[in-house]
């Protein structure tokens, strides 16, 4: 046994206390310092893990959106002639560029909170057995499909800026914030949803309804000014009212955050635009809110999930 | 002793038992989001310091609350009241398995599963050949562990646990799976940590491993503590209370269902007399007198030798021997002959027992039923419980002795 008898240059000197249930702890910084490291390794771990055992490997996380990118082309593009605006500032005017502009976000948004709400329940066998701040599995599940989701951003940007000009690459320092706006607003609700998941299973086939309703509830396959001009006409025209008001659609699809940042992406990829300081704000405040809830609810739960897994 | 490694302060645990698991929301509707669970308490007010640089034992029953003692210690849960404090690194080694990706291999495994015990990366890097070394895993280190043997398992998590080099070690259950050789490798590891001054706190049901292993022990019964103390100690009393045992006149505990008994035990020297003294190297009879008034098929003698402390030495039984008897009835005796007692001088305890040919039913096990003393006589060796008949020999280049029998003090001092 060549194992030296000293103790570890890491361990602490002298030796920490810490305190249980209600004593502050003494090693907060070191138990960050162990929460990044854990974070990493978690991370690799998923991205090394996600397409073990499949023939075509990493070659599925691009198979998966171009599928969904042409079927959702041929039927809405093409059969049902979605009316589409041409891009504001580029040379563009192709239905499936406006719509991977929003479809790439949203489908990583949707599989990041999906992956990070099962993460808890999923990881039952490690949470059991040593100990480590929980919140690392849900933050380190969705970072490692960050990845995928930079890669296909990165693969979108060669192909519009080969459709309508390279200009579309001034925008990357915004993008790149977005995004990481987005994978935040991810990870909060996600904490949030993997602790109710982990005392109702029934979180997962609520959320999965949830998400098919929030993806047609939000304009990724149709611009918002089909829903602003042309679906509000109509639904004054037929004198719909909610308690005697009129229904404010625009309001409405302005407190979906699945809306914000997708036209955030939107507005850059498609249209060469700037976000406006709204957007900015809005979305901001999406990912803000969301990590903050998440925070909330875990520091509440957290204690107890493991014995209830 | 020193400042306490672990003190457990007052702690309580509970768990909540649902009579209905609510993990359905109709049901949580329709009880208005009130789950009807009821408090199990798994531990009650729990007290206990464990010594810096030592081996703890926990004992008890099936769900009386040790592996969630541990739990609580590694901070897995979290106690509902009272204060758990640690000092310095703690690393658990928990029933089955670690947490191992099962699609990973053990080197991947080693280094994911060591970065959540605490260690960096390049700290692996450098350890990394001691741990598969201690596993013994050999080639399989690049399979994926879910190709591994459940005892590789245990080998490779309890291997990581150790090489964090934790201040405090706990392991729950951890030789009830491996094979010999790996329990010899954790016996010695568990020593070695003594040595360094760290500390260990096992589970284990297996008594004469506790008595051996451990330096101190506690005891809980559904979930309150029930004592704590040396380990000999906490595992006599734990032993006589599990079996209902009887004290008999001379001091041992005796329990079994009794078909068979050994009802005296005869130690004789060489001329046939029953003594309680002996000298090492002197000729010793054990004959173990009993009583089979129903008749018993296939019993099976043994007798154990252990030094006062509980250490046990020695043991022997009649199925190893291939001396099992076809059927005993009535009354009779049995011997069992030591050509040269092996012993140091010192006093000795005999147990006796009769069990059934698998070794599973206790007839009859009485401890502490016999107790002898050696004294001086020959070969004559310096010190610990048992003599080998050792020479020493042969100085390379041969030097001048110091005759035989003068002043051998100055001698050895130098
Ligand atoms: N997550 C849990 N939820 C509800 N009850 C639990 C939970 N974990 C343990 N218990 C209960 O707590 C009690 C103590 O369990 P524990 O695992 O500590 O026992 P133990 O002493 O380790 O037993 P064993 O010798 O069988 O390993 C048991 O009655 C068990 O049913
Ligand atoms: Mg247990």
């Amino acid at each position: 046994m060549a194992v030296s008898p000293t103790t570890s240059p890491t361990s602490p000197p002298g030796g920490s206390s810490r305190r249980l249930a209600g004593g502050a702890s003494s090693s907060v910084r070191e138990d960050r310092q162990r929460s990044f490291e854990i974070v990493r390794n978690l991370t690799v771990r998923e991205v090394r893990t996600q397409f073990k055992r499949t023939a075509l490997g990493r070659l599925w996380s691009f198979i998966n959106p171009l599928v969904t990118l042409a079927i959702l082309s041929v039927v809405f593009g093409l059969f049902l002639r979605v009316p589409f605006q041409p891009s504001r500032n580029g040379d563009l005017h192709v239905f499936v560029l406006f719509l991977a502009a929003a479809l790439i976000p949203w489908n990583f948004m949707s599989g990041a909170i999906t992956a990070g709400m099962n993460s808890l329940v999923v990881n039952s066998g490690l949470l059991t057995k040593v100990y480590f701040p929980r919140f690392v599995l849900p933050m380190s599940v969705i970072l490692s499909m960050t990845l995928t989701f930079a890669i296909e951003m990165g693969v979108l940007l060669v192909v519009v800026g080969l459709a309508g000009g390279f200009e579309v690459l001034l925008f990357v320092p915004a993008i790149a914030v977005f995004m990481v706006l987005i994978s935040a607003f991810a990870i909060g609700i996600a904490m949030s949803l993997s602790i109710a998941m982990v005392y109702f299973r029934d979180t997962q086939h609520i959320m999965s309804l949830f998400m098919q309703l929030w993806f047609y509830a939000t304009p990724i396959i149709y611009p918002l000014t089909l829903i602003t001009d042309d679906v509000q006409q109509r639904v004054d025209d037929r004198g719909w009212t909610v308690l005697g008001q009129a229904i404010p659609l625009e309001l409405i699809y302005g407190l979906n955050p699945a809306a914000a940042f997708t036209g955030a992406f939107r507005t850059m990829i498609y249209d060469y635009a700037w976000p406006t300081a709204g957007q900015w704000v809005i979305c901001l405040a999406w990912a803000v809110a969301s990590v903050l809830v998440g925070l909330l609810v875990f520091r509440k739960f957290s204690a107890r999930v493991v014995e209830e897994l | 002793m020193s400042t306490p490694a672990v003190v457990v302060d007052d702690v309580s645990k509970s768990f909540r038992v649902y009579r209905d698991r609510n993990q359905s929301l109709k049901a949580t509707i329709l009880r208005r989001g009130r789950a009807t669970y009821e408090d199990f308490w798994a531990l009650r007010d729990v007290s206990l310091e464990i010594p810096e640089g030592g081996t703890f034992g926990l004992l008890g029953h099936n769900g009386s609350g040790k592996s969630t003692m541990l739990k609580c210690i590694a901070r897995i849960l979290q106690p509902n009241t009272g204060t758990i404090t640690t000092r310095g690194r703690v690393a658990a080694m928990l029933e089955l398995g670690s947490g191992f990706h099962p699609e990973l291999t053990g080197r991947e495994n080693i280094y994911l599963n060591g970065s959540i015990l605490g260690m960096s990366k390049r700290e692996i890097d450098l350890k990394l050949e001691a741990i598969v070394d201690f596993a013994g895993i050999g080639a399989f280190i690049d399979q994926p562990v879910k190709n591994y043997s459940s005892g590789m398992y245990v080998r490779l998590g309890f291997s990581i646990a150790i090489h964090v080099e934790p201040d405090v070690l706990l392991a729950d259950e951890i030789l009830a799976v491996g094979d010999m050789q790996f329990q010899e490798k954790c016996r010695e590891k568990f020593a070695e940590f003594r040595n360094d001054g760290r500390t260990v706190v096992v589970v284990s049901h297996g008594l004469g491993e506790m008595r051996s292993l451990c330096d101190r022990a506690a005891w809980l019964d559904h979930g309150t503590l029930v004592d704590v103390g040396k380990a000999t100690d906490i595992v006599d009393e734990y032993t006589e209370t599990g079996h209902a045992a009887q004290e008999v006149t001379d001091g041992g505990m005796r329990w079994g269902s009794g078909e068979i008994q050994v009802e005296r035990v005869e130690l004789l020297d060489a001329h046939g007399q029953d003594q309680r003294t002996f000298r090492t190297g002197d000729a010793m009879t054990v004959r173990l007198h009993y009583v089979a008034p129903g008749g018993v098929d296939t019993p099976v003698f043994g007798a154990s030798i252990h030094t006062l402390e509980g250490t046990h030495l020695w043991s022997h039984h009649t199925r190893d021997a291939g001396f099992v008897p076809a059927r005993l009835q009535g009354s009779g005796s049995v011997d069992l002959v030591v050509p040269a007692l092996p012993l140091q001088p010192g006093v000795f305890e005999l147990n006796t027992s009769v069990v059934d040919e698998q070794i599973t039913h206790d007839y009859d096990q009485h401890r502490r039923a016999a107790r002898f003393e050696v004294m001086v006589g020959a070969p004559r060796e310096s010190g610990g419980p048992i003599v080998l008949g050792s020479r020493w020999e042969n100085f390379s280049p041969p030097v001048a002795l110091v005759p035989a029998g003068q002043d051998v003090r100055t001698a050895t001092a130098e």
